[in-house]
């Protein structure tokens, strides 16, 4: 039911692991319902230098985790910001119809992590 | 790669008896069984041989035994067609929260239909307490439907206790025996069973066919019209390669039951033992003897079922989930929630059933492998992060 693509990422997910000192941190899900997601970034002049992801969750979950990293890396943020659910969707070659909320977790741990990043900016001038 | 199956209580590979069984109805006994000359008649035997041996094994009459397509049509026409048939008694069924959906969702319509249902909770090893039972039979109960043993813990119920107290109060009592019937002795009267569902391809038959046993004289309504066939109670033509598939089937499970049983529990308790001693922070989902002898449902923590399988099937080896992730609702198994299982340890379940065939050698495979899936998972996952950070900082 899943795309050979999806299959590689679950396999081998890029960027996986945990991030010393991010600069901005993406939590989303809940581990009740099956998905939880955490997208950590470090950002250099407005552009993502580094990407990583931890997730507990199903094939689908880990798959756009993983692929989420991938489309990020080295995007300026407000490029970062445009890139939609369907677009993890489609550059996995699609997901079965009852997991694209995985693609929107994937989204949402992504725009959480810019939203935390821009937070701490303003607080740190303050 | 070599492929490891241990997903029997799902369905189990056509044993080759039934398969030559069912090859040669197929070439050869194409007859209508409802006809008089030869064809017909030679396809009748078939059927009244395999309906013989179906009794037989569950010390029932032969005129009690009605073939249906499989375990799912059994269980709607028993529940449905008790009710039915009992209106006059009146309009209120017990049932249980673990049973399977095919009782489960014919309750849930009933009920829209004006009828009462009571779901039995279940204690923490998925087995139903008896005393509930027993109280909540009101003077318009007209069924019980327990089922015998619980698909996904295999965890066993009291039937003859149910039975008993069916009996007393003189109210109709249903069993799904779909994982029982072949792996352990039922007898109807014994066990003061009046109604029986039976399944084919859970027993290394073909699917698509099964039976209802019903007691002679329980009042109940057809509810599929038609032909004179099974008594009216289910019309249609025979699917005569399937039914006697079933009989072969019943006929190679009768033979070697308690060996059978036997072997599986030794394969289960070697496959248990091994991820005990193996992997950590796991918990047992069902009863820890009163259970089917081919079932181990496991939770490992911090970890989600459906990647668990997809992992496991990189390395040949087939197995099912409670998780949310692996069915079209995304909700967890409703069986593990009944059992007071918390959402996420639901998730976090793998169902090995075994069967035939299933050697020591396949249980080792999996016992190398299976760490190593686990870890990889839990290495990916924020939960597991969280309780190591938690260890570390209260060591």
């Amino acid at each position: 039911m899943y795309s050979e693509k999806v299959m590689d990422h679950f396999r081998n997910p890029r960027n996986m692991g945990e991030m010393e000192n991010p600069d901005g941190v993406g939590k989303v899900g809940n581990p009740v319902c099956g998905d939880m997601m955490e997208l950590y970034i470090k950002v250099e002049n407005d552009v993502i230098t580094d990407v990583k992801f931890m997730t507990f969750g199903c094939g689908a979950a880990i798959a756009t985790s993983s692929m989420v990293t991938e489309l990020v890396k080295g995007k300026t943020l407000d490029e970062a910001l445009k890139i939609s659910n369907a677009t993890v969707a489609e550059a996995l070659d699609g997901l079965p119809p009852v997991k694209m909320h995985c693609s929107v977790l994937a989204e949402d741990a992504l725009k959480g992590a810019i939203e935390d990043y821009r937070k701490r900016k303003v607080e740190s001038k303050v | 790669m070599k492929r490891i199956y241990l997903d029997h209580n799902a369905t189990t590979p056509v044993h080759p008896e039934v398969a030559d069984q069912v090859c040669r109805c197929l070439r050869e006994d194409f007859g209508n069984a409802g006809t008089l000359y030869s064809y017909g008649r030679e396809a009748k035997k078939l059927v009244d041989d395999a309906r013989e041996k179906v009794a037989t094994l569950i010390g029932a009459r032969k005129e009690e035994i009605l073939f249906t397509s499989g375990g799912t049509e059994s269980d709607n026409m028993a529940v449905r067609g008790v009710a039915y048939g009992n209106i006059n008694k009146g309009r209120h069924i017990l049932t249980s929260t673990i049973e399977h959906h095919a009782v489960l969702e014919t309750c849930k319509a009933l009920e829209k239909e004006g009828f009462e249902v009571a779901y039995l909770p279940v204690d923490e090893y998925g087995t139903i307490k008896v005393d509930e039972l027993k109280n909540a039979i009101r003077s318009d109960t007209t069924l019980i439907s327990i089922m015998h043993a619980n698909n996904e813990t295999g965890s066993i119920q009291p039937v003859s206790e149910i039975g008993r107290i069916a009996k007393e109060k003189g109210v109709t009592f249903h069993t799904d025996t779909v994982q029982t019937f072949g792996k352990i002795v039922i007898n109807v009267d014994e066990m003061n069973i009046d109604l029986l569902s039976i399944s084919a391809h859970k027993l290394h038959g073909p699917k698509g066919v099964g039976a209802l046993y019903v007691r002679k004289g329980v009042k109940m309504k057809p509810v599929m019209f038609g032909g004179h066939q099974e008594r009216k109670m289910r019309p249609g033509t025979h699917n005569v390669p399937g039914i006697a598939g079933l009989g072969k089937a019943v006929e190679i499970a009768a033979s070697d039951m308690e060996e059978e049983g036997e072997k599986l529990l030794r394969v289960r308790e070697r496959l248990w033992e091994g991820i005990k001693k193996n992997i950590p922070h796991i918990r047992l989902n069902g009863h820890p003897t009163v259970r089917l002898s081919n079932t181990l449902n496991i939770s490992f923590e911090f970890v989600e079922g459906e990647s668990l399988i997809l992992s496991l099937d990189d390395h040949g080896i087939c197995v099912a989930s409670g998780s949310a992730c692996t069915s079209d609702s995304l909700e967890p198994s409703h069986v593990l929630l009944a059992m007071g299982c918390v959402p996420e340890v639901a998730h976090g379940s793998l169902r090995f059933s075994f069967g035939r065939g299933n050697t020591e050698e396949e249980i080792d495979f999996v016992i190398q492998a299976l760490p190593k899936v686990v870890g990889r998972m839990r290495s990916m996952s924020p939960l597991y992060r969280e309780f190591l950070k938690k260890q570390k900082e209260s060591a």
